[in-house]
């Protein structure tokens, strides 16, 4: 069974389409970063899939339909949705009460033990914790909940590198080895490279790339060329080159390693320079459209 | 943020890996409300200060209250208890008023400020539908603050009541005058008569008020207020009638007339009467009406407005309810 299965999603407001009928599946277990641009279409996605928004097209998460049943789905899906909507007015102890108040599958004893390790205090309200707390505390509430989905909208934002390392860490030893789905967004898709399984590049509504890491680590090849082979290289044809201290760095779509390897030093590309080299051409659109 | 809960047993989980328990409807309006009042703290503070306000302005006339007392013994029965249920009275009626204000700037805040804020997003996170979030808001006019309306009220009171009797009882004047005078269950019932009724008169502008804080985008008191004034100006000008306007009228402030009758003798005597003496009789007497008002349930009841505004209100909140779903955060 899938987790989420859509066919033909689509979304317009106005004349503005974000989601262009993209067909998507999702199987249980799986965890998904999703890539693109602000405005690609990605926080459409994500708020579809949880009910937050109409859409046309066939949706099924969890084998719900997310539109109807958002009650029932949240039961089962967890989501951050931005770190910026933990209400201001709200204490510590109070969001704690009230998710376990409202929420079947929370566990307290958990949340209260991820709290344990940071320096919230329970009487605090969140306007007295710092941004990096307050995204601690949601983290906590989530990672406390036992969801078969977890949908997570740039969960690292504000963050300092040390707890978005223990960020992601977490995730996937206290998360992950339950058989649970998560679907995440990103602008730094070089930190979750090594944390999900599948990866997605989203672009003007449609669905530019989906392969799993395994997929992505054998098609995709860097190769640092040697100055005397590089006009060698460039005749097989790579999607995307760019210079790095005077040295040629080509990207390449299924490429022979031994040929490769004959060139220069070979290396999988990380999931943002494939990003660059499919999406960054200068015909795309001006970047700074939020979603 | 490596969890010790790491090492918990996994057959906790595994137990409920079916269809998940349901928490019921009864313990998600109960944390729903309780979330309604942690927000929103003046729905309490609001009335405890007033009636804080009311027993400090009460000990200050206590001084005066055995003199008081001997002088009232001269006047009529229905004097006596008037002026004697005033320091009650005025206080039942500022913690009511200042209660119902409250209880409108809530209405009108409740769907709103959680947009505004973005922290729709949060509550939408969680398994509480979209109707028990929307009833939830209802239910902290029409119910809950009545309810504490009243619990204060009746505390109030009791706290008047006794220090009356110790004021009294020092200065060997007549104790029972106070108890004498107002029948404390009695008067708590018609208190909690009247609270009820007065909820449910005020239900279609509650969920008049719900439906604009989830529907406008800024300036939700322009919202509110606007478009019924508008309504009633245009039909002024182009039929030269009045029936919306009146009917707003009696529905912003005929509340009470639809749920108690008046004395039947006060109206005959001042018809009667004229000048000074006349203008000061109206006054007492239309204060004792206002003061000793008899609940009448039956025609209360029987009133087409009543049952029409609980349609009209269960109408708007099914209204807040879709807007809910379909509005986005600001």
């Amino acid at each position: 069974m899938p987790c989420i299965e859509a066919h033909g999603l689509r979304k317009a407001f106005g004349t503005t389409i974000a989601l262009d009928g993209i067909d998507l599946r999702v199987e249980e277990g799986r965890i998904l970063g999703l890539i693109g641009r602000n405005g690609a279409g990605k926080t459409t996605a994500l708020k579809a899939i949880l009910g937050l928004t109409s859409y046309q097209g066939e949706l099924k998460v969890l084998e719900r339909d997310p539109w109807t049943e958002r009650d029932q789905l949240m039961r089962e899906v967890c989501f951050i949705a931005d770190v910026a909507v933990l209400p201001r007015w709200l204490r510590v102890a109070h969001a704690l009460d009230f998710v376990a108040g409202v929420h079947p599958r929370f566990d307290r004893a958990k949340a209260e033990g991820f709290l344990a390790k940071t320096t919230i205090k329970r009487t605090s309200k969140i306007n007295e914790l710092s941004k990096g707390m307050v995204t601690q505390l949601h983290l906590a509430l989530v990672m406390a909940i036992d969801a078969k989905l977890l949908v997570l909208d740039e969960p690292t934002l504000g963050l300092d590198i040390l707890y978005r390392k223990q960020f992601y860490d977490s995730l996937l030893n206290d998360y992950s080895d339950r058989g649970r789905t998560i679907v995440m967004t990103t602008h730094h898709p070089e930190e979750i490279q090594n944390v999900i399984t599948d990866v997605m590049f989203i672009d003007r509504g449609r669905i530019v790339l989906d392969c799993s890491m395994e997929d992505f680590e054998s098609k995709y090849l860097e190769l640092m060329v040697r100055p005397e082979h590089v006009v060698a290289a460039r005749a097989l044809e790579p999607i995307h080159e760019r210079e790095v201290f005077g040295r040629s760095i080509l990207l390449f779509d299924r490429l022979d390693h031994d040929k490769a390897a004959a060139l220069g030093d070979v290396r999988t590309p990380g999931i943002d320079d494939l990003f660059v080299a499919l999406l960054g051409n200068p015909a795309g659109a001006s970047q700074g459209v939020t979603a | 943020m490596n969890i010790q809960s790491n090492t918990m047993p996994e057959s906790s989980f595994d137990g409920q890996s079916g269809a998940p328990a349901a928490v019921s409807a009864a313990r998600l309006a109960y944390w729903s409300i309780r979330r309604e009042l942690w927000e929103n703290r003046s729905i309490y503070i609001a009335p405890l200060v007033v009636a804080g306000v009311a027993l400090l302005a009460f000990l200050f006339t206590l001084s005066y209250l055995p003199a008081n007392v001997r002088k009232l013994a001269a006047l009529e029965a229905t004097r006596q208890h008037t002026l004697l249920s005033i320091p009650y009275d005025a206080s039942a009626i500022m913690i009511i008023l200042v209660s119902v204000l409250v209880g409108l700037y809530y209405s009108l805040e409740a769907l709103h400020s959680e947009r505004r804020d973005r922290s729709i997003l949060f509550w939408k996170s969680l398994p509480v539908s979209d109707l028990t979030t929307v009833l939830s808001k209802a239910i902290v006019p029409l119910i809950v603050m009545p309810l504490l309306a009243f619990a204060i009220i009746v505390a109030l009171q009791l706290i008047m009541l006794l220090l009356s009797t110790v004021v009294l009882l020092s200065s060997g004047a007549n104790a029972a005058a106070p108890w004498t005078q107002r029948p404390m269950f009695e008067m708590s019932l018609v208190l909690l008569y009247g609270l009820a009724t007065l909820a449910v008169w005020y239900a279609p502008i509650y969920g008049w008020l719900l439906l604009v804080s989830a529907w406008a985008q800024r300036a939700t008191l322009l919202w509110a207020v606007l478009p019924p004034l508008l309504i009633s100006v245009g039909e002024r000008l182009v039929f030269h009638t009045s029936y919306f306007g009146s009917m707003l009228k009696s529905r912003l402030f005929g509340g009470f007339a639809q749920a108690f009758v008046a004395k039947a003798h006060d109206s005959g005597a001042v018809l009667g009467e004229s000048g000074n003496a006349a203008a000061r009789r109206l006054t007492s007497d239309q204060l004792a009406q206002i003061l000793n008002p008899i609940p009448d349930p039956v025609k209360f009841l029987s009133t087409p407005g009543v049952w029409i505004g609980l349609v009209v209100a269960a109408a708007l909140l099914a209204g807040a309810v879709w807007l809910r779903r379909h509005r986005e955060p600001m």
